[in-house]
């Protein structure tokens, strides 16, 4: 799972069936200071997070349908939880 | 799951068994400012997308499971949506950066 930020919002009219009444969000993911942030990319949500909030991202697909209680869901990308705060050494 | 634009489309007659009519698109994977990244791949369509679309797509076994019929199919990149409206925002709105000790977030 990685830490990221939701930055944006996608909609889709025309979408695969896994896909309807979903958010799609645009999360981009955190760094520590003096690392450069990694490539963003499009997750589910499944937490009502929103844009500027700090979520929780499972990027696996077995994790994913679990998730999202279906068996052949084909994403990848899930939000699974808003971060309330981070601790680093 | 990633951002991509329609560049063209690609035809194969002799394809493994499962993939047969298949919709195979070019297409140019994108960042969230639709600036490229990386170089063109092929795609498959389950969204009847066309050329210059902006769509959603999803990569490895995932791409497979987004195919209609048979789910054990050699795809690793799938269009799974037509994007009608992107909205994102600037990132100096956004602080990227974690700092020793404790960053609070809400």
């Amino acid at each position: 799972m990685i830490l990221g930020k939701v930055v944006g919002t996608v909609v889709t009219t025309i979408s695969h069936r896994d896909y309807k009444n979903r958010r799609l969000l645009v999360v981009q993911p955190l760094a520590v200071a003096d690392e450069a942030p990694g490539d963003d990319f499009i997750a589910i949500d499944s937490t009502q997070a929103g844009i500027g909030d700090t979520v929780l991202v499972n990027r696996e697909g077995g994790g994913a349908r679990q998730v999202l209680h279906n068996p052949d869901a084909c994403i990848i990308s899930v939000i699974v939880g808003i971060v309330d705060s981070v601790y680093i050494e | 799951m990633l951002l991509g634009r329609v560049r063209g489309t690609a035809v194969c007659t002799l394809k493994y068994p499962g993939t047969e009519g298949l919709k195979l698109l070019v297409v140019q994977p994108l960042n969230k400012k639709l600036e490229p990244v990386g170089k063109l791949q092929v795609a498959a369509d389950v969204v009847q997308a066309g050329v210059g679309d902006l769509c959603v797509m999803v990569r490895s076994r995932e791409a497979a499971l987004a195919m209609p019929d048979v789910k054990f199919v050699p795809i690793d990149l799938a269009l799974v949506g037509i994007v009608d409206e992107l909205d994102v925002r600037p990132e100096e709105d956004f602080d990227l950066s974690m700092k020793p000790g404790w960053n609070a977030y809400t």
